[in-house]
C-alpha cells in the first residue's frame, strides 16, 4: 500500500470516526426536538403547572434554573477567576499550592451527588439557608469550581511568558501586566471554562435535589431565600414520579432545558468570537 | 575614549540553583557608548544584562552575590523601586516581542503605565520614539494596524521605540538581531549608531562580527568568567589573552 492510499484511509477513518461522534448528539437532539416541539406553546412557557403537573406550563421551572444559573455565576465567576489567577500569576511552587491543585482536580472527579449532601449539610443546615436558591446556587457553584479555576488556569498559563518579561521591562508591575495584556489574552479560554462550568450546573438534577428543588411549586420563586421548581430536576419527577404523564410534556420540557442550555453555549460563543476579534490590551 | 562609568558592576556572581552562571564578574560601562559583551553560548552575556535591570528578579531559584551600581547608587540595595529602576534601565530581546495591540499601544504602553494620560503628549512620545529608532517613516500611516502585521525588522525596531519611549538612560539589547535578515540588521545597527550619542548601550551582539561593527567598548566573557574588557578596537585587533585572541580569530566558539 503506497504512502498516499495509506493517508486517504487515514483521513476517511477519521472522517468517519467524527461522524460517529456528531450521528449521535444529532439523533438525541433530532428526537427531543421531534417529539417535544408540539408540547411548546405560549401557555407551556409562561403558565404554572396545573392538575398533577400534567396541564398548564413550566415557567416556574424556567425561572428556577435561570435564577440558579444566575446565581452560580455570581457566586463562582469571581472566586474562580480570582482562585486562577493566583495560581497561575502569583503562587509559588510549594506544598501548599500543590495540595490546592491536588484538591482542585479531585473536587472535578467528585459525585454531583456528593456536592449534594455536602450543600445540604453546610448550606441548608448548618448555616441555616434552609432548603433555597441561594443554598442551592452556591452548592452548584462549587461543584463548578474546579471546571471553571482549572480552564482559567490553563487560559492564563497558556499566554506566552515573554509578554509578562516584556511588561516588566517597560517598568510595568506584574498586575498591571495581567490586566493589561495576560487577562484580555487569556479571556476567551476563560470565559469557555465559565461557560462549560454554568452550562453544568444549569443540567445538574443531584446537588439541587435536597438543597433547593421543589417537587411541585406553582408560584415563582419570591426571594433568595425560597424553595423552587427548576427544570432538570422537574423532568426527572414528571418522567418518573407522576403516572399518566403525557410523553410530549415530558419532551417539551427536555426540548425547553435543552434550548436554554444551547442558548447558553451560543452566547458564550459569540462573546468570546467578539473578544477574540477585538483583542483588547 | 572612556568615557565615565554610568554601570558599574562589582564581583558578580550568579547562579541557578547550582549551576553557576557568573564568577566574580568586575566590569565598568561607560555612559554614552556602546559596550559589547560577547563570548560563546553560555557564558553569562544574557544573564548579566538582565541583572543590570533586575529583570532576573522573575526567576525562582537563584543566587547572587556583588553589586552593580548605576550612578553609584546600588540597584540591589534594600528599598529601591525596582519600577523605577526598570523605568530607567530599557531591554530589547532577541526575537521581536510586539505586545497584542496595535503600533500605537505597543509605544505607549510604558508611557501609559507610568501614569501618562494626555493625548497630545502621548502622540508626542510616538513620534519621537519611532523616529529615533528610525521607524517612523514607515509606520507613520500604519500607526492602528496590530503591530503583529509589520516584517520583522520592522517588529524590532517598534521594540526598541517601545524602550525609547520611557526615555531611559540605558538601552540593553539582548542579540537584538539574532532573528533578522542583513538588511533589516543593518537598520537596527545604524539605529544604534544614532542613538549612541545620547543613550548608554549595552548589547549582546549575535556575531562577532557585529561585535567589531558596533563596539565602542567591549567585554569578553567565557564561561562566566569576564576574560578581557577594553576599548573595542583593541579587544578585536590586538587583544592581551590568550582566549580572547582565539576566540576573535575564529580558533573556536
Amino acid at each position: 500500500m503506497g504512502r498516499h492510499r495509506a493517508q486517504r484511509l487515514g483521513f476517511a477513518l477519521l472522517a468517519l470516526l467524527s461522524v460517529v461522534v456528531v450521528v449521535p448528539i444529532l439523533f438525541v437532539v433530532g428526537s427531543i426536538v421531534v417529539r417535544g416541539a408540539g408540547a411548546i406553546s405560549w401557555e407551556f412557557l409562561t403558565a404554572m403547572p396545573r392538575e398533577g403537573m400534567r396541564e398548564g406550563g413550566i415557567l416556574p421551572a424556567i425561572v428556577g434554573t435561570i435564577a440558579l444559573t444566575f446565581g452560580t455565576a455570581v457566586a463562582a465567576i469571581p472566586v474562580s477567576i480570582g482562585g486562577a489567577i493566583y495560581l497561575a500569576e502569583y503562587a509559588r511552587d510549594t506544598p501548599l499550592t500543590r495540595l490546592i491543585r491536588l484538591a482542585i482536580i479531585n473536587l472535578a472527579g467528585i459525585p454531583s451527588v456528593v456536592y449534594g449532601l455536602f450543600g445540604l449539610g453546610l448550606f441548608v443546615l448548618f448555616l441555616g439557608f434552609g432548603s433555597s436558591i441561594l443554598a442551592g446556587a452556591l452548592t452548584l457553584a462549587i461543584m463548578t469550581l474546579p471546571v471553571m479555576i482549572s480552564a482559567a488556569e490553563e487560559a492564563l498559563r497558556a499566554v506566552p511568558a515573554e509578554f509578562r518579561t516584556v511588561n516588566a521591562s517597560l517598568g510595568g508591575t506584574r498586575w498591571q501586566g495581567i490586566r493589561h495584556i495576560v487577562l484580555p489574552q487569556a479571556l476567551p479560554g476563560i470565559i469557555t471554562g465559565v461557560l462549560l462550568g454554568l452550562l453544568r450546573a444549569a443540567g445538574e438534577t443531584a446537588p439541587i435535589l435536597f438543597t433547593v428543588a421543589a417537587f411541585y411549586l406553582p408560584r415563582l420563586p419570591r426571594s433568595l431565600y425560597d424553595e423552587t421548581m427548576a427544570l432538570p430536576y422537574h423532568l426527572y419527577v414528571i418522567s418518573t414520579q407522576v403516572p399518566g404523564m403525557p410523553l410530549q410534556v415530558q419532551y417539551g420540557t427536555a426540548l425547553v432545558l435543552l434550548i436554554l442550555v444551547l442558548s447558553l453555549n451560543l452566547s458564550a460563543t459569540v462573546i468570546r468570537s467578539y473578544f477574540r476579534r477585538k483583542r483588547p490590551w | 575614549m572612556v568615557n565615565e562609568p554610568k554601570i558599574r558592576i562589582e564581583h558578580v556572581s550568579y547562579a541557578y540553583g547550582s549551576q553557576p552562571a557568573l564568577k566574580d564578574v568586575t566590569l565598568d560601562i561607560p555612559a554614552r557608548a556602546i559596550t559589547v559583551l560577547f563570548g560563546p553560548a553560555g557564558g553569562g552575556k544574557t544573564t548579566l544584562l538582565r541583572l543590570i535591570n533586575r529583570l532576573n528578579d522573575l526567576v525562582e531559584g537563584t543566587q547572587m552575590t556583588g553589586r552593580i551600581f548605576l550612578d553609584g547608587q546600588d540597584i540591589y540595595a534594600p528599598g529601591v523601586d525596582v519600577i523605577a529602576l526598570r523605568r530607567r534601565v530599557g531591554m530589547v530581546f532577541a526575537l521581536p516581542l510586539p505586545l497584542p495591540g496595535t503600533v500605537r499601544e505597543n509605544v505607549c504602553y510604558g508611557p501609559r503605565l507610568a501614569g501618562i494620560r494626555d493625548r497630545a503628549r502621548l502622540d508626542e512620545i510616538l513620534e519621537r520614539s519611532l523616529t529615533q529608532a528610525a521607524l517612523w517613516d514607515e509606520v507613520k500611516d500604519r500607526l492602528d494596524e496590530p503591530a503583529s502585521a509589520l516584517s520583522g525588522g520592522q517588529q524590532q525596531r517598534l521594540c526598541i521605540a517601545r524602550s525609547l519611549a520611557l526615555e531611559p538612560e540605558v538601552l540593553l539589547l539582548d542579540e537584538p538581531t539574532s532573528g533578522l535578515d542583513p538588511i533589516s540588521t543593518a537598520k537596527v545597527e545604524m539605529t544604534l549608531f544614532a542613538l549612541r550619542s545620547s543613550y548608554t548601550i549595552v548589547i549582546v551582539p549575535h556575531s562577532i562580527q557585529q561585535s567589531a561593527r558596533i563596539a565602542d567598548y567591549a567585554a569578553f566573557l567565557l564561561m562566566g568568567e569576564l576574560v578581557e574588557a577594553g576599548p573595542g578596537r583593541e579587544l578585536f585587533t590586538n587583544p592581551r589573552d590568550r582566549r580572547t585572541e582565539d576566540y576573535v580569530t575564529g580558533r573556536f566558539g
